[in-house]
C-alpha cells in the first residue's frame, strides 16, 4: 500500500531541521530559503505549521501545468516535476492552495517536494514526529486516536463532578 | 563555505559600515562564536574603557558550525566589556538569529560608537544598514520584534533586541530574540542601550556551503540520535531544564530565601510535572531535537490571558525558591515579565532575594523600599520590584546597577548577604555540598555563573576509572570531595569554550549526559563542514586559548586571584537541611585555595592566576593584542 506524508502540526517544535536537511539533501547546501519545506511560524502565538506539498490525489498543479511536466511517481506516491519538460511558467506555484510548489530564488527553478525517492529526509530527521511517512491506514488511525482522545477528555469533564 | 562569511564593522556614530573577511588563521586559532568574539573583544576594547562609553565594542558572533541540522547549532555569542562586572561580558543565545545572520552573509558584527538617535541595524543578503528606530523605542522586547516584522511584512525576520530595561541602562539588561531566548548574562542589553541601539535584524537567503555536504548530513543525523539517545535529553525534551529541580531540591542543593535554606519545603507546586497544566507543547531552537522549552498559556487568574515560553530551571529559583514563592504560576508570570522588559532572570531574582533577606534582617525597611513590603513569598512585591528595576523607579533603581552599586548604596553588612562573585549574581544553586561547582562559579571569567564550567557529571557518582578516562586524570566520584575537582572544572571550561565557539548547545555535549558528543564528534563535524582538521588535543588547546584570552582581558581590567572567590557565607554557614550527604556542609577555605592552585596549574597560569610566559608562547598569545583583523 502507498505511503503518504503525514503532517501533525501539534507535534512540531519549530526547530527547522526539516528545512535545513531538505536543502542539504537536494541542493547540497544549507539554505532554508531553497528548501521544499518550510515551517510557517506565528512566534508570538506559539503556532508552528510545516508547509510542504501534500501530493494531492487530483493535483491542481498537474491540472494547470501547460506542458504536462507534473506526474505521479507510482513507486513513492510523490507528485513530481519532470524538469526536462518544465518551462518554469510558475502556474503550479500560482494555483496550489497549499503552497506546495515554490520558486528557487537562485536558479528560478520550481521547488517541489519529491519525497526523496521514497525516503523523505525531513521525516528521517523529524524527531518529534510532526512529519511521518506512513501507510494511509496508519495515518487514519493516528487521526482517529487523536479525535478519540478529545472525546475522552470531554467524557472526563462530564463525569468529574 | 564559512570562508565567505564576513565581519561587518559598524560605527554607530558615523553610520559607516566596513566589511572584511574572517582570516582563516582566526578560524584555526579560535574557531568562531565565543572564541573569535573574545579575540575581537581583547583587541578592540582598550584597557579600562568604561563599559557604557561609546568606545566599548559590542560583538555579535555566529558559531563555526552555525546552520547545520544538529545539536542546536544555531547559537550566537554576544560580547562586550560588561557594565555589570567590568570583566568579560559574554552571553550565548539560542533561537534562530545566529543562522539567519549567517544566511545573510555575516558571521560577525562589531558595533562601536553611539547613535545620536535610537537606531537598529538591518542586515540582509550581504548588506548592512543603520536605520532609524524612534518608533520602536519604548516597546517591550516582544512588541519590538512584532513591529519590525510588520514593518517589512516578513514573519521570518529574526531579531536581537533590547526591551525597556536595556533602554534604561539597567546594568543587567539582556538581549532578546523570539519569545524567550535571551543573551541573558553580563548586561549586553545595557551596552546596546548605551549605544542607542534597539536591535539588530537579519534576513538571509544565501547558500552556506560545506566541505562534504552529504556525509555531513548523515553525521548530523547520527549526532541527533546520539544526544536524544541519552536519558537526560529525553527527560529534558519532556520537561525542560526544570527536570533538574526534582533532583536538586530533594537533595538540598537549591538556595531558598536567598541563602538561608538549601531546599524549599512545600515546594511541590514547582515540580516540573506541573508545567503540564499550562503547556501547549515544547519548542526547539534552530537545529535542536531536544526542544527544552515549553510554550505555555495562562487561561485564568489575574494575569490571564498570557502566552509565553519557558520557564527554565533558573526561573524556578529566581522567582520561586530564592524569594520563597511556592507557586508555579508566580514563576510563569515573572518569567514572562522579565522577558518582556529584557532583564536577566538570574540577576533580577538574585537581587530581589537578597533585598528580601536584608528586609527580613532589618538592614533595609519600608523607608528604604519606598513602602514595598519585601516579605518572603510576597508575589505582588516581587512583580512590582521587577517593574521598578526595569523602569529604574524607586527602590528598583537602587538595584538596577547590580550588586556592587547596591551594596555601596545600602551599606551596613549588606555585602555579607549578597550571593555574588565578581559583581554578578549566582544561580539559585547552593554549591556548599559540591566543591567542584563552587570552584566553577569562583573561577568563571564572567562572574558567578554555572555555564562556564558546570560539571553536572559530578552528581552521578560514576566509577573513578570512567572519570579518569573522561577527564584525563584522577577525579573522585564523591561529589562532596575536593579531589580532582580542579581538573574537572578545567576540562569543562575548555569543553564549553569550544562548544560556544562552534555554536552548538551546551546541553548537547558533556553537561548532564556523559555519552553526549564531545571532542572527537566536534572534530568530525568541523572537518565535514569546513575541511579543517583538528585532533582532540588541538581542540582542547583552542579551548585553552579562548579561556586564557578571557583571563588576560580580566587581568588587564584589574581582576586578580582575590576575585576568584566565593561569598563569605560559603565558608562560614553550614547548609542547614537536606539529605545527609548535603546537610551540614560548607566550603573549607584551605582546601578551596588548594583546588584553586591546582586549577591554575592545569591552565598553565601561575599562583596569582596569571598565564605564564611559557603558556602564552604555547598558545601563540605572547604578541597579543595584535589587531590583525
Amino acid at each position: 500500500m502507498q505511503k503518504i506524508l503525514f503532517i501533525d502540526p501539534e507535534k512540531c517544535t519549530g526547530c527547522r531541521i526539516c528545512e535545513t536537511a531538505c536543502s542539504m539533501h537536494h541542493e547540497k547546501v544549507c539554505n532554508p530559503a531553497r528548501a521544499r519545506i518550510h515551517v510557517a511560524k506565528w512566534e508570538a502565538a506559539g503556532l508552528y505549521i510545516p508547509v510542504v506539498c501534500l501530493h494531492c490525489e487530483t493535483p491542481i498543479c498537474e491540472t494547470v501545468c501547460p506542458v504536462r511536466a507534473i506526474k505521479r511517481d507510482e513507486k513513492t506516491g510523490a507528485v513530481v516535476i519532470d524538469y526536462n519538460l518544465c518551462v518554469g511558467c510558475r502556474l503550479c506555484v500560482l494555483y496550489c492552495p497549499f503552497a506546495g510548489a515554490g520558486i528557487d530564488a537562485l536558479t528560478g527553478k520550481i521547488l517541489k517536494c519529491d519525497l526523496c525517492d521514497g525516503d523523505p529526509v525531513c521525516v528521517r530527521f523529524c524527531d518529534s514526529k510532526a512529519l511521518q511517512y506512513v501507510k494511509a491506514t496508519r495515518a487514519n488511525m493516528i487521526k482517529m486516536r487523536k479525535a478519540a482522545e478529545k472525546f475522552s477528555e470531554l467524557m472526563q469533564k462530564l463525569l468529574t463532578p | 563555505m564559512v570562508w565567505n562569511r564576513k565581519i561587518a564593522y559598524i560605527n554607530l556614530s558615523t553610520r559607516k559600515v566596513v566589511q572584511k573577511p574572517v582570516p582563516k588563521t582566526m578560524r584555526q586559532l579560535y574557531l568562531g562564536g565565543r572564541g573569535i568574539d573574545m579575540y575581537l573583544l581583547f583587541n578592540h576594547v582598550k584597557p579600562k574603557t568604561d563599559a557604557l562609553n561609546p568606545q566599548n565594542v559590542l560583538i555579535i558572533g555566529v558559531g563555526l558550525l552555525g546552520g547545520i541540522p544538529c545539536l542546536g547549532a544555531g547559537r550566537c555569542d554576544i560580547a562586550a566589556k560588561s557594565p555589570l562586572t567590568g570583566a568579560v561580558g559574554d552571553s550565548n543565545v539560542g533561537g534562530f538569529f545566529g543562522p539567519e545572520l549567517r544566511f545573510a552573509g555575516f558571521d560577525y558584527l562589531v558595533i562601536a560608537g553611539k547613535s545620536k538617535k535610537p537606531a537598529y541595524i538591518w542586515v540582509q543578503d550581504g548588506e548592512v544598514e543603520v536605520r532609524d528606530a524612534a518608533h520602536l523605542w519604548g516597546k517591550d522586547s516582544i512588541e519590538t520584534q512584532t513591529a519590525i516584522r510588520q514593518d517589512h511584512g516578513d514573519e521570518d525576520i529574526k531579531c536581537l533586541v533590547i526591551g525597556i530595561a536595556g533602554e534604561n541602562l539597567v546594568r543587567f539588561a539582556n538581549v532578546r530574540t523570539g519569545m524567550k531566548n535571551s543573551g541573558g548574562r553580563t548586561g549586553m542589553g545595557c551596552v546596546m542601550g548605551s549605544k542607542n541601539l534597539k536591535g539588530v535584524t537579519a534576513r538571509g537567503t544565501m547558500n552556506l556551503e560545506f566541505a562534504k555536504p552529504e556525509k555531513l548530513l548523515d553525521y548530523c543525523k547520527e549526532m541527533n540520535d546520539m544526544i536524544i539517545g541519552t536519558r537526560w535529553a529525553k527527560a529534558q525534551s519532556r520537561w525542560g531544564t526544570m527536570i533538574i529541580f526534582s533532583n536538586t531540591n530533594t537533595t538540598g542543593l537549591i538556595r531558598t530565601k536567598n541563602f538561608q535554606l538549601n531546599l524549599l519545603e512545600d515546594g511541590q507546586d514547582l515540580e516540573p510535572e506541573n508545567i503540564d497544566r499550562y503547556s501547549i507543547g515544547t519548542a526547539g531552537c534552530y537545529g535542536c531535537v531536544v526542544h527544552c522549552r515549553h510554550r505555555y498559556v495562562l487561561k485564568d487568574g489575574p494575569y490571564a490571558p498570557l502566552f509565553a515560553e519557558g520557564p527554565e530551571y533558573t526561573s524556578l529559583g529566581a522567582f520561586g525558591t530564592m524569594v520563597d514563592c511556592k507557586k508555579m504560576e508566580t514563576v510563569l508570570v515573572a518569567n514572562h515579565m522579565v522577558n518582556k522588559y529584557g532583564l536577566d532572570t538570574l540577576e533580577t531574582g538574585g537581587l530581589i532575594a537578597w533585598a528580601m533577606e536584608l528586609y527580613d534582617k532589618g538592614i533595609i525597611n519600608d523607608k528604604t523600599t519606598g513602602g514595598l513590603k519585601l516579605d518572603w513569598g510576597n508575589e505582588e512585591a516581587l512583580f512590582e520590584l521587577i517593574r521598578q528595576i526595569a523602569m529604574r523607579e524607586g527602590f528598583g533603581n537602587v538595584l538596577a546597577n547590580g550588586f556592587r552599586d547596591a551594596i555601596a548604596k545600602i551599606g551596613r553588612d549588606s555585602a555579607y548577604y549578597a550571593i555574588q562573585v565578581k559583581g554578578m549574581s549566582n544561580l539559585h544553586s547552593d554549591e556548599r555540598p559540591t566543591p567542584s561547582f563552587a570552584l566553577g562559579i569562583a573561577t568563571s571569567t564572567r562572574g558567578s555563573d554555572h555555564l562556564r564550567s558546570r560539571p553536572a557529571v559530578d552528581m552521578y557518582g560514576l566509577p573513578e576509572e570512567f572519570l579518569q578516562e573522561l577527564y584525563g586524570g584522577p577525579v573522585s566520584s564523591d561529589y562532596t570531595s575536593y579531589d580532582g575537582k580542579s581538573r574537572m572544572i578545567w576540562w569543562q571550561e575548555l569543553l564549553y569554550a569550544v562548544t560556544d565557539s562552534i555554536g552548538t548547545c551546551k546541553f548537547q555535549t558533556v553537561f548532564c549526559a556523559v555519552h553526549a558528543p564531545k571532542w572527537n564528534e566536534f572534530s568530525k563535524l568541523i572537518q565535514l563542514a569546513t575541511g579543517m582538521k583538528f585532533s582532540k588535543a588541538q581542540l582542547m588547546q583552542i579551548g585553552e586559548r579562548i579561556y586564557t584570552v578571557e583571563r588576560m582581558f580580566n587581568l588587564r581590567e584589574g581582576f586578580t586571584r582575590k576575585d576568584d572567590n566565593l561569598p563569605e557565607r560559603y565558608f562560614k554557614e553550614p547548609t542547614p537541611i537536606g539529605l545527609p550527604i548535603a546537610k551540614g556542609k560548607k566550603i573549607d577555605r584551605e582546601k578551596f585555595e588548594a583546588m584553586l592552585d591546582e586549577y591554575y596549574a592545569l591552565h598553565g597560569w601561575n599562583k596569582n592566576g596569571v598565564p605564564t610566559k611559557k603558556t602564552l608562547a604555547k598558545l601563540g598569545l605572547n604578541k597579543e593584542p595584535t589587531h590583525i583583523i
